[in-house]
């Protein structure tokens, strides 16, 4: 699939290579309608030009036929029929702009408390996540919830975005008191990094320019600080972990003996010579070749997608994790985790599942429930029972086989797990490896237990 | 061939970043590699238009040095660009692929299908679709399509499980989390899965630059006979343009999309270089599905109700 480009497009080539060298960051907002959440959303579209003509004119359209004067941009956000209908968001939405310094995929998603299990889809692959409050109204409880959310799925941004400052007279006492209110919270949550903005969604204060209202705020817009935030954590400070998804045997004329491990690097560098083990056998060797998607490297990292071939000839097969062997994580059958339940049928214990975990996907019983927590003020509820949809909840877990687990604190990659249904193949559960998983001898007292809440 | 760009610059990730394009390339090549490790007969969906083209790239790329352990079907509307179709058969005898044609014209002949009075056989494709997915038994189902295209597309997941009617519910999707795709679905139900969820119409141009992806030429302009028909540039031809009324003229087009000729206009352009191509699009005020699909046009909730129906 080549095709021929003359050497006069060759510089224009160049040019159109350097413009997609552009970093990218995910990222989720939380918040409900009357926090203006949409108008933020469709603003930041608005004013990065990503919203264009014929979507502008179907938005202004369907306004229209509603008795609405001026284009609803929350219809931007809302596209299935059921959606427009009640007028609520059902489902987490994926949206796309490009600023010349980056470009955005942002996980829209409904804040109400029954969409939690959305809310936590949406920050599972943030990097950021957008806290939206009415500067009226200050932290409440929805706010206490998405700031937890953030922090249980190890989001390493938030953004307090302290919106409708134009009805509070663009008052700073305002905004410093609840930014000093969430920022107490949210650090207590363990958020590493928390930035607060002062904003009008409506009026455009310092969503994309900076506002004419607010002298006394001296710190980035939202887009600035999207733009500039620091992207990825750095993948030589993490311990390797390449899951192997597939084997690569081509078996022909021209490579007979070729034998590759194909898998996206979940965390860490690999590089050619290292030494490595295969969990869970234990079995060890060198890594001797890494083929990034056609070009031979020495050297790959998280989150590439990779071919690797090894010194020996070992039975290793899909489900298999390749660590070095000076970094590899303990297996084990029993695990404990705080999970999100997402399914309308509840968790209970005894229940018989599957685990899918990286690439491997083992049998798994539910053992206890020791706990199900409040979101909106972290007060635990032992023994619960079951979890029903929406709820968060520790659970005990013993699988068929030994999984090569870390803890989600460490990496949000492979501290990561789904339990599904083995009747019908629903996904049930969204759970995260807690720190105590290796001592397995906590049980019921868990729930009165601090620790076992390691946020 | 593949240049993964460290950026510089004061990212957190400092020399171990990766550029867009190649954090949407390892995405995609992830979600080839999970399908084929977890399914039985998986089938990539290859009309020839410049998405499925991309999908057949990156999947070359993620199974090399062997071959690509799928199959492509076409669904073949009978209202094909003639440049489309050689570029299709040319792609398969390369490769060495195997190609299944599901044919709309069969399903009309044999009565299973009727014309629709507008001529546009877009919606048609769905029936002869899920035969071929029922016949063939596939149980895992490649679509080009992106999020960016349509709002109810927003919502679809990577892998999107289809009952054995093949038809979408968002209200029961799966949730879908970090990167675990959830693929099992039980005997009559296959998977939907889009690798190139997450690209936008600007990515796919800009890799399709950077690996020099050879594409049908209809994708750069040319001098073509067109006639104006609802606000768009349709090409003439058997499926039944012009009417009585409609005046054929000669003008430099290229097309957005490839689909079939009753329903996908033209967009003039002097664009003849990809560099050019993505000049064009990154200046458009107008989506690709705005400026160049009429059956989007139909009604608010075109794109859900198809989706519905099993539609790709």
């Amino acid at each position: 699939m080549t095709s021929n480009l003359t050497s006069g497009e060759q510089a224009a080539a160049a040019a159109v290579e350097r413009s997609a060298a552009t970093s990218q960051l995910r990222f989720a907002t939380a918040g409900s309608v009357d926090d203006g959440k949409s108008t933020l959303v469709g603003r930041l579209l608005h004013d990065s030009k990503s919203v264009l003509a014929d979507q502008l004119e179907a938005v202004e359209h369907a306004s229209r036929s509603r008795g609405q004067e001026a284009p609803d941009l929350a219809l931007l956000t809302d596209g299935l029929r059921a959606e427009r209908e009640q007028g609520i968001t059902i489902d987490v939405a994926y949206r796309y702009f490009a600023t010349p310094k980056r470009r955005f995929i942002l996980a829209d998603t409904p804040g109400h408390v029954q969409y939690t299990r959305n809310m936590v889809t949406g920050a599972s692959t943030a990097e950021l996540a957008v806290v939206l409050v009415d500067a009226r109204n200050g932290v409440v409880e929805q706010t206490r919830r998405h700031a937890a959310v953030a922090a249980l799925l190890r989001v390493p941004h938030v953004v307090l975005a302290v919106n409708k400052m134009d009805l509070v007279d663009y008052a700073e006492p305002v905004f410093a008191a609840i930014a000093e209110e969430f920022t107490a919270y949210a650090a207590s949550l363990g958020v590493p990094e928390i930035v607060a903005i002062p904003i009008s969604a409506l009026a455009g204060d310092n969503v994309v320019t900076p506002s004419a209202n607010m002298d006394w705020y001296g710190g980035p817009t939202v887009l600035e600080h999207l733009e500039s935030v620091p992207v990825g954590t750095d993948p030589s400070q993490d311990p390797a972990r390449f899951p192997v998804q597939y084997v690569i045997r081509p078996q022909t004329a021209e490579h007979p003996d070729f034998r590759g491990y194909a898998g996206q690097i979940a965390s860490g560098v690999l590089r050619v010579g290292d030494a490595v083990s295969v969990l869970p056998s234990g079995r060890t060797s060198t890594i001797t070749g890494i083929d990034a998607l056609g070009a031979l490297v020495d050297v790959a990292w998280a989150p590439q997608s990779v071919t690797v071939t090894l010194a020996d000839d070992l039975d290793i097969s899909r489900g298999d994790l390749i660590v070095p062997s000076d970094h590899a994580p303990q297996t084990t059958q029993d695990v404990e985790a705080t999970v999100c339940h997402l399914h309308d049928r509840p968790l209970r214990a005894g229940d018989r599942v599957l685990l899918k975990h990286t690439t491997r996907t083992v049998k798994a019983i539910v053992k206890d429930i020791p706990s199900r927590l409040t979101l909106a003020d972290l007060s635990h509820h032992p023994a619960p029972g079951e979890l029903a949809a929406n709820d968060i909840g520790r659970v005990v877990l013993r699988t068929s086989e030994p999984l090569a687990l870390d803890t989600y604190d460490d990496s949000r990659r492979t501290g990561s797990f789904l339990l599904i249904d083995p009747a019908d193949g629903t996904t049930l559960t969204a759970g995260m490896a807690g720190d105590s998983f290796a001592a397995s001898a906590k049980g019921g007292e868990a729930a009165e237990d601090d620790e076992g809440w390691d946020f | 061939m593949t240049t993964v760009t460290a950026i510089d610059a004061d990212e957190g990730a400092g020399l171990y970043a990766l550029a867009h394009l190649d954090a949407l390339e390892s995405e995609a090549v992830h979600i080839f590699r999970e399908v084929a490790g977890e399914f039985e007969r998986p089938v990539i969906l290859f009309s020839g238009g410049k998405d499925s083209i991309v999908m057949l790239h990156l999947a070359l790329k993620a199974f090399a040095p062997a071959a690509v352990p799928f199959s492509l079907l076409h669904v073949d509307t009978g209202h094909n660009f003639p440049e489309v179709i050689a570029y299709r058969d040319d792609t398969v005898a390369r490769h060495g692929l195997r190609l299944h044609v599901a044919s709309v014209q069969e399903f009309i002949d044999n009565g299973r299908l009727r014309e629709r009075p507008d001529g546009t056989r877009n919606p048609l494709q769905t029936v002869p679709l899920l035969d071929a997915i029922e016949r063939n038994r596939f149980d895992a189902v490649f679509g080009g399509g992106r999020r960016d295209e349509e709002k109810a597309r927003a919502k679809e997941r990577v892998f999107s499980l289809r009952d054995e009617f093949g038809g979408w519910d968002p209200r029961r999707q799966r949730p879908e989390l970090w990167q675990l795709y959830n693929g099992r679905h039980s005997p009559g139900e296959h998977v939907r899965v889009f690798p190139l969820s997450n690209w936008t119409e600007l990515d796919v141009w800009q890799y399709i630059a950077r690996e020099k992806i050879d594409l049908p030429r209809i994708y750069y302009a040319h001098e073509r006979e067109v006639f104006r028909r609802g606000g768009m540039w349709l090409a003439p031809g058997e499926w039944g343009g012009p009417k009585d009324g409609e005046t054929v003229e000669r003008r430099m087009v290229r097309y957005r999309t490839v689909g079939d000729m009753s329903c996908t206009g033209a967009v003039e352009s002097d664009a003849v270089t990809i560099e050019q191509v993505i000049d064009e699009i990154a200046a458009s005020r107008l989506t690709e599905r705005g400026a160049t699909r009429a059956d989007d046009k139909l009604s608010e909730a075109a794109m859900e109700d198809r989706k519905r129906e099993g539609y790709f």
